[in-house]
């Protein structure tokens, strides 16, 4: 059972994604709203990986490290100004989306696997998983404007 | 005769459950001058406050001599309170008033004419666009101005120059009342009526120290306190305000834990089956949601967050739970809160779990603070779209666009409309390099003055600042222009429970000031703003054509203006909307079918996470399918950002106090009112004062981590850990835009955050440290009759106003108004 390849896969990605969300909330904090969302979703993803844990303990979990890849630090370019924040959010966002379709996968084999417990741990995490694409769609939509036509 | 300054509310005229509310005449004339004496009255509204208080101006020679109250308004049966009887009229006539545009050279503001001030505007705004675009352009209104006014800086903004940067200080107080109606109802529009007043079993009150905020619609509610059968009431604040000492029930909750509460109440409710399963069935979508969310807030949990005690927060839900009719009333505690919108939607959750809205006795007030701030958030000259319409819907996007003969696109709608906050963010940046200011004064208005006041001076920023005076704002401006004030022009105005009043011209304004109106329209015209047929954008010559255009707009959405018309709206009261063929009267109430304005066409919005504020977006509000229904949305309480620490130990919150208005600009000019509250102060309880070794009138230095603030301490009767500053006094009167050596203003202290929803800043919750500066040479410079009152009164005179504060009242002179759905109006 591959099960705990992405078991091990979705917790170090939450793990990356909370690091990912503080490190634009210090990067950022001359947008408040930006730092105190990005640090109110980090704690959601560190709850997201205490959660996980009791799915682990039951199923096994494979190191990965693929995740890293892609964090939001990961990328070189400028860390302030408009445009930084777009990418830094845009970043972010490709993070959340990956561990968005985790969670996704992981609730098809909890289906099949007919466990109920695991699959009510990644219902209601998933929908805070995509509250947080949602909320990283919203600020960059909002952002995008004035940063690629008007900011200097 | 009555001293209004000692006696705020004035004198009882008790009434039952279900009795139209008595008339009561107020009236005030300048001394010397009696009713016989003048020579015209004319018919207008108060615009001191968001209650709307329909009054006549008495005109003598050409000048305002005072007020009267009207009898036959619904809003206010004849009263008047303070700020109406003294600064409607005191505090625009007299000898500061700005008479002739300023413009700067070589550093000064210097007098010049308008065709030098206009063509400066002008110079620039083209040359911006030409550079840069419409996103280089943002405007910052008020909650102040005319329906019209708006309506004309809306169509300016989104048709003309294309920017979505266009917000008014109603971000401030409003923004949240507007943001949580759109969440669980689908629009904005206030579901009740004051006539609820009249007719209900239990009142919260939730934030709301209605007693100093809107004091006409508090005597409505000490007239029924005082009758048989009166309402039970609940307050929730975190001071011992007038509201609190006649409640049955006080929740003196920590600043920053309201959703904490709401939760718990919500919780209790389901707990306790007080809920009514077909109402909910039918009528709302989200429950179950809703009840998982709160799951978690027993009594006792919510008493440790917020610090009150389990068996209040029992019995506050059980009156809210059993009570036949409950009427809710919900402003700035809440609005300027953490979590803004989620608290202020679980009000609205507790009225649809019960079915108790928009039926007599049962409604929700969600307040406005300022007199129009409705007609902005309904024009659209802040983050919101002319009609009630929605960024989000093409459809409605197009009808904007034919309105106004515009292509589409011309017309921002790729985003919300920038909220306050970010365009001064976008200005702080750079981005945004031209900002004009109307009938606002954000240098002490908005949090962390010390950051606003640098970007207010930036040398790239073009600042045009439109008043009334030289405000702390103005003083930073490249150009100055001088408004017309109340009474010196006409346009319309909606208050909290959506009475449009016609308030007309009385007398000319002073020197060269123009009205709002045509300052904007003359900017249009210089601009050369043309409709995609040649034809000029705006081509009105008067406020009416502008109200005519308005009505247009408004045809078949929520806020329906199409019934009404100037001639109507001089009939002796003001009328609420929807004003249609349908409703010819208007409409008391909202809601009572129980059918919401949440269908895909007809909604506003599509809604929010509460939590974070990401957008719902179109297709998972179809999803929803809430068609007709309300939606019941929840959201987890989390604390707020910055919490008392051993460097900064209290929690610190800012208000208002009854004898002023914004940054008094107007109030203070009424000497009745400035005697009683003529400088800054901040209140501490008794314990920690004790502990601090501090007494009244000590001068202290209040500093948070952005700022400091030295004023002298009024103890009085703060929740203890808790610190209170009104936030009226920047630097004016000492000719200055900042504080020199003595700041003042309660916002050289907050912090920049806001509610991830309403976008409303978060003014009542940051960390302060509290130390002294001096010995006391006299008690604090604070009011002694309202919820600044000291602790020991026998260390303060009594505030009173003297001979000049004598107001003549007329209890029950003739039967009262009736609203629409009473037989009212023909
Ligand atoms: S309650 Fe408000 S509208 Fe009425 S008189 Fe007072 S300030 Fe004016």
């Amino acid at each position: 059972m591959k099960l705990p390849v992405y078991l091990g896969m979705l917790q170090r990605a939450e793990q990356e994604l909370a690091s990912s969300f503080r490190t634009v909330a210090d990067g950022h904090g001359d947008e408040p709203d930006v730092r105190a969302t990005c640090e109110l979703l980090a704690s959601q993803c560190d709850e997201h990986v205490a959660a996980m844990q009791p799915l682990v303990d039951r199923y096994g979990s494979e190191p990965s490290d693929e995740p890293e890849r892609l964090h939001a630090a990961a990328l070189p370019h400028p860390r302030s100004g408009p445009l930084a924040l777009l990418r830094d959010l845009q970043d972010v966002h490709l993070l959340a989306s990956f561990v968005d379709m985790t969670w996704t996968l992981v609730g098809q084999a909890a289906a099949a696997l007919r466990d109920e417990e695991l699959q009510q741990v990644i219902a209601d995490r998933e929908a805070e998983t995509q509250v947080q694409v949602g909320w990283l769609t919203t600020r960059m939509k909002q952002a995008a404007p004035q940063a690629l036509v008007v900011a200097g | 005769m009555v001293d209004r300054i000692a006696d705020i509310w004035g004198t009882r005229t008790a009434f039952a459950r279900g009795e139209r509310w008595p008339v009561r005449v107020d009236l005030r004339l300048a001394d010397g001058v009696t009713e016989a004496d003048v020579d015209r009255w004319v018919a207008s509204a108060c615009v001191l406050c968001s209650n709307g208080c329909g009054l006549e101006i008495a005109v003598k020679d050409g000048e305002m001599v005072g007020v009267r109250g009207r009898a036959t308004d619904l809003v206010n049966h004849g009263r008047l309170g303070p700020k109406g009887l003294f600064a409607s009229w005191q505090g625009v006539r007299n000898g500061d008033r700005l008479t002739r545009p300023l413009v700067r050279m070589g550093g000064a503001l210097v007098e010049t004419d308008w065709d030098t001030a206009m063509g400066r505007i002008v110079e620039r705004s083209r040359k911006l666009l030409a550079e840069k675009g419409p996103l280089s352009h943002g405007f910052y209104t008020s909650g102040q101005l005319f329906l019209e006014e708006y309506y004309a800086q809306a169509i300016i903004g989104k048709a003309g120059l294309g920017t979505p940067h266009m917000d008014g200080n109603t971000r401030l107080c409003t923004a949240t009342a507007a943001a949580s109606m759109k969440e669980s109802f689908g629009s904005d529009g206030q579901p009740g009526s004051y006539s609820d007043i009249d007719e209900c079993d239990a009142m919260f009150l939730f934030g709301h120290n209605m007693a100093e905020t809107q004091t006409v619609l508090w005597m409505r509610v000490l007239d029924r306190l005082a009758g048989p059968n009166p309402p039970r009431l609940v307050c929730v604040d975190p001071r011992e305000t007038e509201v609190a000492r006649h409640a049955e029930v006080h929740l003196a909750v920590r600043p920053g834990t309201n959703l904490a509460l709401m939760n718990g109440l919500v919780r209790e409710l389901f707990a306790h089956g007080w809920i009514d399963e077909e109402y909910i069935a039918a009528h709302t979508v989200g429950v179950g949601e809703l009840r998982s969310t709160v799951a978690p807030w027993t009594p006792e949990r919510v008493a440790d967050t917020c610090g009150v005690d389990p068996a209040d927060v029992r019995r506050a839900a059980e009156i809210f739970g059993t009570s036949d009719r409950v009427l809710s009333t919900v402003l700035q505690g809440f609005y300027q809160s953490s979590q803004a919108t989620a608290s202020s939607c679980q009000v609205n959750n507790l009225h649809l779990l019960r079915g108790r809205i928009g039926t007599p006795g049962n409604g929700i007030l969600q307040m406005n603070g300022q007199p129009t701030a409705q007609n902005n958030r309904e024009a659209g000259a802040d983050g919101d779209l002319s009609g009630f319409r929605n960024w989000e819907n093409p459809e409605h996007i197009q009808e904007l666009a034919e309105l106004w003969g515009v292509h589409p696109d011309t017309i921002p709608h790729w985003a919300p409309p920038t909220h306050a906050m970010q365009i001064f963010r976008y200005c702080e940046q750079g981005s945004i390099e031209f900002l004009w200011v109307s009938a606002t004064n954000p240098a002490v208005s908005m949090p962390q003055a010390p950051r606003i006041r640098k970007i207010l001076e930036k040398e790239d920023l073009f600042l045009v600042v439109q008043d009334l005076y030289l405000t702390e704002t103005a003083r930073y401006a490249d150009v100055v222009l001088p408004a017309a004030a109340w009474g010196e022009k006409q346009g319309t105005f909606t208050n909290v429970n959506r009475t449009v009043h016609l308030s007309d011209k009385a007398v000319e304004p002073p020197g060269e000031a123009r009205s709002d109106l045509d300052i904007f329209l003359d900017y249009a015209r210089r601009m050369d703003f043309r409709r995609d047929d040649g034809r000029p954008l705006l081509d009105w010559t008067g406020p009416e054509d502008a109200f005519r255009a308005w009505q247009e707009c408004t045809r078949g959405r929520l806020c329906d203006y199409t019934g009404l018309s100037y001639e109507k709206l001089r009939g002796g009261t003001g009328i609420p909307w929807p004003c249609n063929d349908e409703h010819p009267d208007g409409t008391n109430r909202l809601y009572g079918d129980g059918i919401f304005p949440t269908e895909y066409d007809r909604a506003e919005s599509f809604g929010h996470d509460l939590l974070t504020g990401a957008t719902v977006g179109p297709l998972k509000f179809r999803a929803l399918q809430a068609n007709g229904r309300a939606i019941l949305k929840p959201a987890a309480y989390h604390p707020a950002t910055e919490a008392p620490d051993d460097e900064y130990p209290f929690l610190y919150s800012t208000g208002r106090t009854v004898f002023h208005f914004h940054t008094r600009t107007k109030t203070a000019r009424a000497k009745q009112l400035n005697r009683a509250a003529p400088s800054a102060w901040v209140e501490m309880s008794v314990p920690d004062a004790e502990r601090l070794g501090l007494g009244e009138g000590d001068l202290v230095r209040v500093a948070s981590r952005r700022g400091e603030i030295v004023v002298p301490l009024r103890v009085g009767d703060v929740r203890p850990g808790t610190v209170f500053a009104p936030f009226h006094y920047g630097y004016w009167e000492q000719d200055r835009s900042g504080p020199g050596d003595r700041p003042t203003a309660a916002n050289e202290l907050t912090e920049t955050e806001w509610d991830p929803v309403s976008k409303q800043p978060i003014l009542k919750v940051a960390a302060v440290r509290i130390e002294k500066v001096a010995d006391s040479v006299g008690p604090a410079p604070a009011p002694t009759n309202t919820a600044s009152r000291p602790a020991d009164a026998s260390a303060v005179r009594p505030t009173a106003g003297g001979p000049d504060a004598e107001v003549e009242e007329r209890p029950r002179e003739t039967e009262p108004p009736a609203a629409p759905d009473e037989g009212g109006r023909r």
